[in-house]
């Protein structure tokens, strides 16, 4: 059942203030807080920014942060360039990645949190466990039965290499997931956007011959059936994909194969 | 070790609403109020066929201005639900799922009710000739 409030250990309290001193071209950024060390409910730091030394992405505010007023403030971040997707977080209300993220995107102050609806590690730091086991059970690899041609490699058209553009871009922020009301309150059955759009990438590779298996584990009211259409994920995805679009394609195929 | 119950990190606390969003719960929204709605055209067919004074008594509290306003709301939840509805049938033929058509159709589901409801409250009220 669908728990609309946050329950009484989440509720976010009013937290710190951390002035920059002498800085004139100030933008301030509140960021959420937790850590399991000290027994308290999330709270929102409020930090002022002095915006003539800091670059221009939310990633360099947070990196400042981390390296001038408060080093405990903890988040994922690797690449800096949108293509390993570990800096994925709401901000400024939607989801997306801090590093190609421009806070000139953005009007007033920046507010920030982790990616939505998921128990949090630490601070910006959500734990992803069940969504990298839902990616895992649609199994994310070429399945074949028949023998290797010439013992090499299976050849693509260059069609049907083009039918995974759009898709194979997907860097597994989970943005678009965490993004979806029906992802909110049925991820323990419902594999969400990202993990459906990854399924039809391997649905619609020429090369996979397991397409038969792959629907008829996906041919469940929870696991595929609980995309309403919201449209969320396709609205938020920082990579520009629509995972939407995947899902219905799913949906037609399953249509299709019924006759 | 003992391990803290992790806190759920916020969701339609802080998420920011879009067209998108908003017609998608208020598709369900109409749905349900449809559903519920429906019991008024109970009632109608019921009072018809009862008789005259029946009849009378439902004419009494639908020309309400309550009455009105209910039936107002039934028209629209109608209208925005067909046209959403509509939409949806695009949308399973995998038709207009990118994010600039998206925002388009959103305003064209609005636009649809609003046209829609009074296009049939007009027709009610006989302002329009030869319906």
């Amino acid at each position: 059942m669908a728990e609309f409030r946050l329950p009484a250990n989440s509720t976010v309290k009013k937290g710190k203030y951390f002035k920059a001193d002498g800085a004139t071209n100030i933008r301030k950024y509140n960021i959420y807080r937790w850590n399991e060390d000290d027994g308290e409910n999330p709270r929102l730091d409020t930090f002022e920014i002095d915006m003539d030394n800091c670059g221009p992405m939310v990633l360099h505010a947070l990196i400042k942060i981390k390296d001038e007023i408060d080093p405990t403030l903890t988040f994922r971040r690797s690449c800096r360039e949108g293509v390993c997707g570990s800096c994925a977080m709401n901000i400024d209300g939607t989801n997306t990645l801090a590093c190609t993220k421009g806070m000139d995107e953005i009007k007033g102050d920046i507010n920030i949190y982790p990616l939505p609806h998921l128990p949090v590690v630490k601070d910006l730091v959500p734990d992803l466990t069940n969504f990298y086991a839902q990616y895992t059970s649609i199994k994310p690899w070429l399945q074949t039965e028949s023998v290797t041609p010439n013992g090499k490699e299976r050849l693509q058209s260059e069609e049907d290499r083009a039918k995974l553009d759009g898709l194979y871009e997907c860097v597994m922020c989970a943005s678009c997931s965490t993004s979806c009301p029906s992802y909110w309150w049925n991820s323990d059955k419902y594999l969400g956007p990202a993990v459906l759009l990854q399924a039809y990438r391997w649905l619609i590779d020429s090369r996979d011959e397991h397409t038969g298996e792959r629907l008829d584990d996906l041919e469940d009211p929870f696991r595929l059936y609980r995309c309403h259409t919201i449209m969320n994920c396709t609205n938020t995805c920082p990579k520009g994909l629509n995972p939407a679009k995947a899902i219905a394609e799913i949906k037609k195929m399953m249509m299709e194969r019924q006759g | 070790m003992a391990i803290t119950k992790r806190p759920t990190s916020p969701h339609l606390q802080i998420y920011k609403w879009g067209g998108h969003m908003l017609l998608s719960i208020l598709h369900r929204a109409t749905g349900v109020a449809l559903g519920a709605g429906t019991l008024l055209l109970v009632w109608w067919l019921v009072a018809l066929a009862t008789g005259p004074d029946d009849y009378a008594l439902f004419q009494t509290y639908m020309r309400s201005i309550v009455g009105k306003i209910v039936l107002l709301g039934f028209t629209a939840a109608l209208m925005l639900h067909l046209c959403n509805g509509i939409r949806h049938l695009f949308w399973d033929k995998g038709l207009g799922l990118d994010v600039e058509t998206t925002q388009r159709t959103n305003i064209l589901v609005f636009l649809g009710m609003i046209i829609l409801t009074l296009l049939s409250w007009a027709i009610g009220y006989g302002l329009v000739q030869g319906v």
